[in-house]
């Protein structure tokens, strides 16, 4: 049987994001030396509505791309289904820029640790940070770890952290699956 | 859309579907944005090892797999038959059964003989990529043609293609009309009837034995290489004659009253099958295929290395 928990509903949601731009904007300021770099494909949403908030606060246009790690994966030709790589975009130079690294759910950090070698080839970045809106830290196999955090959960292998965020922010929410 | 391809191998474009062909088109996106970048390597296929067997001689599409699997980071060894023991008798199975011997992954294979990577296919337990077998299918090229074709055009549908030559001895000319029809393009040859084979019409295509008719009713015209190495009888009178019927120059073109494409799989006889001016000018897309091809090709061989065992 399926038994699935909402961990979060639209209005948390909402009161999370607005709390980690303030986060990013002590850190950043007017984030002109910042570039934002949202992991496809699951990233991309989490960061729309925290780039939307930013430019709403600061009234700059904040630099972004969207990346994406397939070809940088660790776990190719392990799968039983094969790994399609996403349409990326990154018209932008993270050299020597702060990059703001942002994905929907940081799990075993696999995927971050991909990212950072697939970030590479556009440059050497001063730093990167990570932002996840959802922290499984209980299930880590790298030592990587977040700067800023949504809401951390404890929860086991078998269960599932569903995020759906979505342009219409009244059906944002965050549901784990136990099964 | 399906997220893995049909086939275990590259044989050629018609054991694909629409769905495979569209595959490697939107995975060969992200190589062409890869190979666009200050660095141009990913490492998708750093346990891999692959072989390039050419039996038959090749530039370009040897340099663009051994680019392409470089760029993937796969290990690439290099075999050309020319300064291989195949001289001192050996035959296809036994070579490439040694090579296999040595923990190849993927074989891509250019042989005169058509179907002989059909043959290798049943025979050994390696992924398979045709780069050309005889006069039968050249799967990459075609698939590279139609991917520069919707690039500078966005679709292929209903587009009208003819190719012009020696579609007699092209195995780039079959693998095309396969993968243009596939992707409902309408295709056309024209060439003089010598070099037509004779059942060219049960592939769905129209023949115009005029250039410029050809030339008039077409989008792009995909131009083929006079294949002198191929041809053990004489059929055409001469290559100055070829040229003055069949070669397309800068006052055919004018002549047309509209912009058409140029396209050619490589290499050209300048001055026989196009002229300098043609080739070097706007209307070619000559120098888009060729970076095109290794986009293509790192699509192929990413996708065939989901199906190793």
């Amino acid at each position: 049987m399926i038994d699935s928990r909402q961990i979060l509903n639209n209005k948390q949601i909402d009161i999370i994001i607005t709390r980690l731009c303030h986060q990013l904007i002590e850190n950043h300021q007017d984030f002109s030396n910042t570039v934002i770099v949202s992991l496809l494909p699951r990233g991309q949403q989490v960061a729309n509505k925290i780039i939307n908030k930013l430019e709403d606060v600061i009234g700059n246009k904040i630099n972004c791309g969207e990346l994406d790690i397939s070809f940088y994966r660790d776990d190719l030709r392990r799968n039983t289904e094969p790994i399609v790589p996403h349409k990326m975009n990154m018209n932008v130079s993270v050299d020597n820029k702060q990059v703001v690294i942002i994905d929907d759910v940081l799990y075993t950090g696999r995927s971050v640790r991909s990212a950072i070698d697939a970030l590479m080839p556009f440059g050497r970045p001063k730093s990167i940070e990570l932002l996840v809106l959802i922290d499984r830290r209980l299930s880590r196999h790298l030592p990587i770890q977040p700067d800023y955090v949504g809401k951390v959960i404890d929860s086991i292998d078998s269960e599932k952290v569903i995020v759906s965020i979505d342009e219409d922010d009244k059906k944002d929410n965050i549901i784990i699956l136990k099964s | 859309m399906m997220n893995d391809l049909s086939v275990d191998n590259l044989l050629g474009i018609k054991y694909l579907n629409l769905s495979d062909i569209n595959l490697i088109f939107n995975t060969a996106d992200n190589f062409k944005k890869i190979i666009n970048q200050p660095i141009k390597k990913v490492p998708s296929l750093r346990d891999i090892t692959i072989a390039n067997l050419f039996f038959e001689n090749s530039t370009r599409t040897k340099l663009s797999f051994e680019i392409a699997e470089k760029r993937l980071s796969a290990d690439v060894i290099n075999f050309s038959s020319a300064a291989s023991s195949v001289k001192k008798g050996e035959s296809l199975l036994d070579t490439v059964n040694n090579i296999l011997a040595m923990k190849v992954d993927i074989v891509v294979m250019r042989h005169p003989n058509p179907g002989a990577s059909v043959f290798l296919s049943r025979n050994i337990d390696a992924r398979i990529i045709n780069a050309g077998d005889g006069t039968h299918e050249h799967p990459t090229q075609a698939l590279l043609d139609a991917y520069s074709i919707r690039e500078k055009y966005g679709d292929i549908k209903s587009k009208k293609i003819v190719i012009v030559g020696d579609v007699l001895h092209s195995r780039v000319a079959l693998s095309n009309i396969y993968c243009l029809k596939m992707l409902g393009a309408q295709v056309a040859v024209c060439g003089p009837s010598t070099l037509m084979p004779k059942y060219i019409k049960e592939l769905g295509v129209r023949y115009f034995s005029k250039l410029k008719e050809a030339l008039l009713w077409c989008d792009i015209a995909n131009v083929l290489r006079i294949q002198l190495e191929r041809q053990d009888v004489q059929l055409f009178p001469s290559l100055r004659e070829y040229a003055n019927v069949y070669g397309i120059n800068l006052n055919i073109l004018a002549s047309l009253d509209k912009e058409i494409t140029i396209m050619h799989p490589g290499p050209i006889n300048r001055g026989v099958e196009l002229t300098s001016d043609i080739a070097d000018s706007s209307h070619s897309i000559i120098l888009d295929q060729v970076e095109n091809g290794v986009a293509i090709r790192m699509a192929v061989l990413y996708l065939l290395s989901n199906k190793i065992k």
